[in-house]
């Protein structure tokens, strides 16, 4: 088989593994919240560069945008709003815990006994369903990303679900932070909340504060127009290089975050009112779905783009897909806005609290 | 030693799936529970990786489709043949008995499909999975990772992230709530509730 | 099956027929976010019991079809079986599709006055909308024949149900709490399905649950596929709350808004059992040695073991819904024990139980619903009296509650009767034995309640008997379906079991016991 060589990827993939463990095991000694969602996000990005040495160019572009920026910022919010310190592990929880996680290890380590060599090209995985998407996706989709192709239209479907548990995932934030749909804020109903008496003089000041980045504003103005420019551009060259509706959703919405730090929250809320984004959460999936029911109502199967158009089929694959990215982006772009929406409305109780 | 090689970095990917998971279940702050239930999945995700890779491959991006789909189509009759073969080959045997009830008759196995052989020994299929590219080749000659682990590893990361904003999101209103994120400042919490409501 | 007919005859649905095992699922995830742009709580609602009703019309088309002796294929996006994601329908998940959208419609019904009460105003139309994504996710588990689009949905389906019991922090901030570990929990038994699906890839090269069957057909010694079984095991144990697995189920339950309580008991655990089943007999070989192994000296001690921890636990508990939670744990055990089985009888005998539980528990749920609505019910010791006070709501419990003992002229009993009948075939008198503990310590915690809501005297204040509402009419019928449903399955339990029957039976491929 395949013997591998000691070259120049071996070495970095080397380095790349060293430095996750070492990431990791700092991971598991530190206490310090910040120190550890900082290191996250290290580790994100750690992964999405050894994703890029391991081929898998779309899967390192989503983990970076997605892992060590959109999951990192979310941490770090919700770690602003929380504690700054965790409590350390008791001694005896220790040893439990490190008990079932050997079990579990040894597991797959007996596993690993009858696993095909790294980078064998003839092990099950490689040669049998993934390689035939490589010589399908030439007739039948024409696109040369086959990422894409297999992400939109051969599994299509469970790209379908993916948006929805985006869509759930922007619910869920809205329905436990809420919104502030009705235009106010978001009234917390936890009854428990603690006295909100110093809000008010509070709000001014932040106002006040946020008016003076007169630089910041002039360089946001400028940078604004090219990140959504990136996220179009991302959006449509999807099919030829990595890229596609998720990464473009939420670029499309740091564009949208960004505005917001600049110029504030009201000011967001009222260019975007947060019932526009909801319904902006909901309409993706609708935009996904519909093409699935316009197909079904074109005499073919749920989400089948060959009957979008009666005489090109791979042209109607390429009317499909890109009707499903743009599901895709709306959805992610909105809920991205929605969650944000959801945090940010809630730092005024912090400064009572933390700073 | 060659197993050693080739089998390395799925340690490394363990040991690292298994300090995710040593996080999630050893700590009691909410916050890092969510950061190693991250570090988990992440690590999950660099098993499919490693899964998908080909040595010596480059993206699953086709470099060449237009002369590609010429050949598959017009300059090799022989190859358009094929390529449907495949999908009619498929289409024949696995839809319309999915015997997905009864698994253990193993269906009628046509000649020449893949990966009907010993599976104990997954390493020493070359011949049979080499199906297309003996008379003709798709990919004319350039090597390719394996698209899909990629393609259902973009679905786990998105689903990942979906569940940390939902668990954050959770976290904070208990903060609101409890006035912590430690599970025993919680329990404790709810202990003395439970005492002064009955 | 008149209804069945009904529908299909008329002329324009007939189009969508061929389509119904996509629609069954399609129809209430587009739904979800129709509702949440709807906005006004009482339309959303009504919007979702006619999605409901669409979607339990569909089932039974499917049930119906399934009756007839076919299975059903469809492939989404018509891209043949490897390559694309395909739905597949026998008489295992026809049923628990059924029992899904059947339970999410009375469910639906019995919600809205209790969702009126619970749920702030303007959160109700995204409350429905999460609900109708949830109803979708699980059909969707329920219905796929493709291993990775098990995850995809089991997601959509659990995600929304963290956030659905969450909204129960209105109520009780333990709600907040509960959902937590539910999602710590639930995420690392789907990471563990994952781990488990991506060896079974590793292994095999295929995603289609028939594909990867047909391939390992001989590679049971094969020590990745050893450690799939293992992980999809652990993982959906997590999803079903196996035994020591089950730590996530009981505050989830208890604190979860009245109508999620109603529906998650009965469907969110079935569905996952129900998974099991499809990955444990379909997936891999259940006769192969590494299996049969697993199933006498893991899952079936586990099963015997919740059965019976797990009711003396539910015994103690004074907060009912806790208690009607641990029991839940401890009926999950009876399907296990008849799973771990690996026999025709034993496995038709898990499935039947599986249906009826979710008949008892989807009524005594929202029998203490109405009580809690009612009287401020929260534990055992406050329902005394309510014979009086409630008495339809009492009666309801009442005989849902014997169901769950598994007396005579109560489906409860039937399935009992079945597994005890498997359990003597397979020569397991121990698990008999435990069957009858168990039921044992179900009649002391069920009478716990029934002694105290008929031999017991109502509270009063002064002169008043207090009663704060009476229980909605809308709330009370589907409650008395459900009633009748126990009755009715205990003389005619032909529909279920012959679909257990004929389900078992083909798991096992067709062979004798």
């Amino acid at each position: 088989m395949s013997d591998l060589p000691i070259d120049i990827f071996t070495i970095i993939d080397l380095i790349i593994m060293s430095m996750l463990l070492v990431v990791g095991i700092a991971l598991v000694r530190l206490n310090n919240l910040f120190a550890v969602v900082m290191l996250y996000g290290v580790y994100s990005l750690l992964a999405a560069i050894w994703f890029v040495s391991l081929d898998a160019v779309d899967v390192a572009f989503t983990e970076a945008a997605v892992g060590a920026g959109i999951s990192t910022v979310l941490m770090l919010g919700a770690m602003l709003l929380t504690s700054r310190e965790a409590d350390p592990t008791p001694v005896l929880r220790r040893w439990t815990s490190f008990l079932i996680v050997a079990a579990t290890g040894a597991a797959l380590f007996y596993a690993t006994l009858d696993m095909p060599s790294f980078g064998d090209a003839a092990s099950p995985a490689n040669s049998y369903v993934g390689l035939q998407y490589m010589h399908h996706t030439i007739s039948e989709i024409g696109m040369p990303n086959v990422v894409t192709a297999v992400l939109a239209s051969y599994r299509g479907y469970d790209t379908f679900g993916e948006t929805v548990v985006v869509l759930t995932a922007g619910l869920g934030v809205m329905l436990i932070l809420g919104i502030g749909v009705s235009g106010g804020q978001a009234a917390p109903s936890a009854p428990e909340v603690q006295s909100k008496t110093a809000k008010k003089s509070k709000d001014v000041s932040v106002k006040s504060t946020e008016n003076h980045h007169i630089v910041l504003q002039v360089i946001a103005k400028m940078l604004i127009p090219i990140i959504v420019l990136y996220a179009l551009y991302v959006q449509f060259h999807g099919d030829f290089g990595p890229g596609g509706g998720f990464q473009a959703g939420v670029i499309l919405a740091s564009a949208v975050i960004l505005y917001s730090l600049i110029f504030g929250m009201e000011e967001t809320r009222r260019a975007i009112p947060p019932r526009f984004v909801q319904i902006g959460t909901a309409l993706g999936v609708l935009i996904y779905g519909g093409t699935g029911i316009v197909t079904l109502a074109l005499g073919g199967k749920f989400l089948d783009y060959n009957v979008l158009n009666a005489h090109d089929p791979v042209h109607g694959q390429h009317l499909g897909i890109m009707f499903v990215e743009i599901g895709v982006l709306v959805t992610v772009a909105s809920v991205m806005l929605a969650i944000y929406y959801g945090f940010a409305a809630r730092y005024r109780e912090l400064k009572d609290q933390d700073w | 030693m060659d197993f050693v090689l080739g089998h390395f970095n799925y340690w490394v990917v363990i040991s690292l799936m298994m300090t995710g998971l040593y996080v999630v279940i050893s700590t009691g702050n909410l916050v890092k529970k969510l950061v190693g239930l991250g570090v988990f999945q992440t690590s999950v995700f660099q098993l499919y990786i490693t899964m998908g890779k080909v040595a010596g491959g480059q993206p699953p991006i086709l470099v060449n489709l237009p002369e590609l789909e010429a050949q598959a189509e017009a300059g090799a009759e022989h190859g358009a043949e094929l390529v449907a073969e495949i999908a009619t080959e498929h289409s024949a045997e696995i839809v319309p008995d999915p015997m997905i009830a009864s698994g253990d008759q193993p269906a009628e196995v046509p000649a020449g499909q893949p990966l009907d052989v010993e599976l104990s020994t997954p390493t020493d299929l070359p011949e049979v999975t080499s199906l297309p590219s003996e008379a003709f080749d798709p990919l004319m000659g350039v090597v390719y990772s394996n698209p899909l682990p990629h393609v259902l590893i973009l679905t786990a990361i998105v689903v990942g992230v979906a569940t940390l904003a939902v668990g954050l999101a959770l976290v904070v209103r208990i903060r609101e709530s409890y006035g912590s994120i430690e599970e025993t400042d919680i329990d404790e919490a709810e202990y003395k509730t439970a005492g002064q409501g009955s | 099956m008149s209804l069945m007919s009904a529908i299909s005859s008329i002329s324009g649905l007939r189009d969508l027929l061929p389509h119904a095992a996509a629609l069954v699922v399609v129809i209430p995830l587009l739904a979800g976010p129709i509702a949440v742009i709807l906005a006004k709580a009482r339309l959303a609602w009504l919007w979702s019991v006619l999605v409901a009703a669409a979607a339990f019309g569909l089932s039974l088309v499917l049930l119906g079809t399934v009756l007839g002796g076919e299975t059903i294929t469809y492939e989404m996006g018509n891209w043949p079986a490897p390559l694309g994601i395909i739905y597949y329908v026998d008489s295992l998940n026809a049923l628990v599709i059924s029992l899904v959208s059947g339970m999410a419609l009375l469910a639906l019904l019995y919600g809205w006055p209790m969702v009126e009460r619970e749920i702030e105003p303007k959160k109700q139309a995204m409350f429905f909308g999460t609900f109708l994504i949830c109803l979708a996710g699980l059909i969707g588990v329920a219905i796929t024949g493709d291993a990775f689009n098990v995850f995809v949905f089991l997601e959509v389906s659990s995600i929304s149900t963290y956030v659905l019991v969450a909204m129960g922090a209105g109520q009780n901030r333990q709600a907040l709490t509960a959902s937590f570990n539910y999602l710590i929990l639930g995420t690392i038994g789907a990471t563990f399905f994952v781990i488990g699906v991506g060896l079974l890839y590793m292994a095999t090269g295929t995603l289609n649950m028939a594909d990867i069957s047909r391939l390992l057909a001989d590679g049971d010694n094969d020590r990745v596929v050893r450690a799939a079984f293992s992980f999809i095991v652990i993982g959906l144990g997590l999803k079903t709350a196996m035994f020591p697995l089950h730590t996530w189920l009981p505050n989830a339950y208890a604190f979860s808004p009245s109508m999620i309580g109603v529906f998650l008991a009965s469907t969110a655990t079935k569905v996952a059992f129900y998974t099991l089943i499809r990955f444990l007999f379909s997936v891999f070989h259940a006769g192969a040695p590494f299996e049969t192994a697993m199933f006498d000296y893991v899952l079936a001690p586990m099963a015997i073991t919740a059965m019976i921890v797990c009711s003396v636990q539910a015994s103690f508990q004074p907060d009912v819904r806790r208690l009607l939670a641990y029991s839940s744990v401890a009926q999950l055990g009876y399907m296990l024990l008849g799973l771990s089985m690996g026999t025709v009888a034993g496995l038709s005998a898990g499935l039947l139980h599986m249906f009826n539980h979710a008949l008892m528990k989807g009524a005594l749920f929202m029998a203490v619903g109405l009580a809690t609505l009612g009287l401020g019910v929260i534990q055992v010791s406050e329902m005394r009296g309510m014979g009086k006070t409630m008495p339809l709501t009492a009666a309801g419990l009442s005989i849902a509650g014997l169901s769950l003992m598994g007396v005579p002229l109560t489906a409860g009993f039937v399935s009992k009767y079945y597994l005890v009948i498997a359990a003597l075939e397979r020569g397991w008198w121990w698990a008999v034995a435990a069957i009858v503990v168990s039921s044992v310590l179900a009649i002391f915690y069920i009478g716990r309640m029934i002694e105290a809501m008929y031999l017991q005297k109502p509270p009063s204040h002064g002169d008043d008997p207090v009663i704060v509402v009476r229980s909605p009419i809308l709330a009370i019928v589907p409650l008395y379906i459900l009633v009748a449903a126990n009755i009715w399955f205990f003389f005619d339990p032909s529909v279920p079991k012959g679909l257990a029957d004929s389900a078992a039976t083909l798991l096992l491929g067709g062979g004798a016991p």
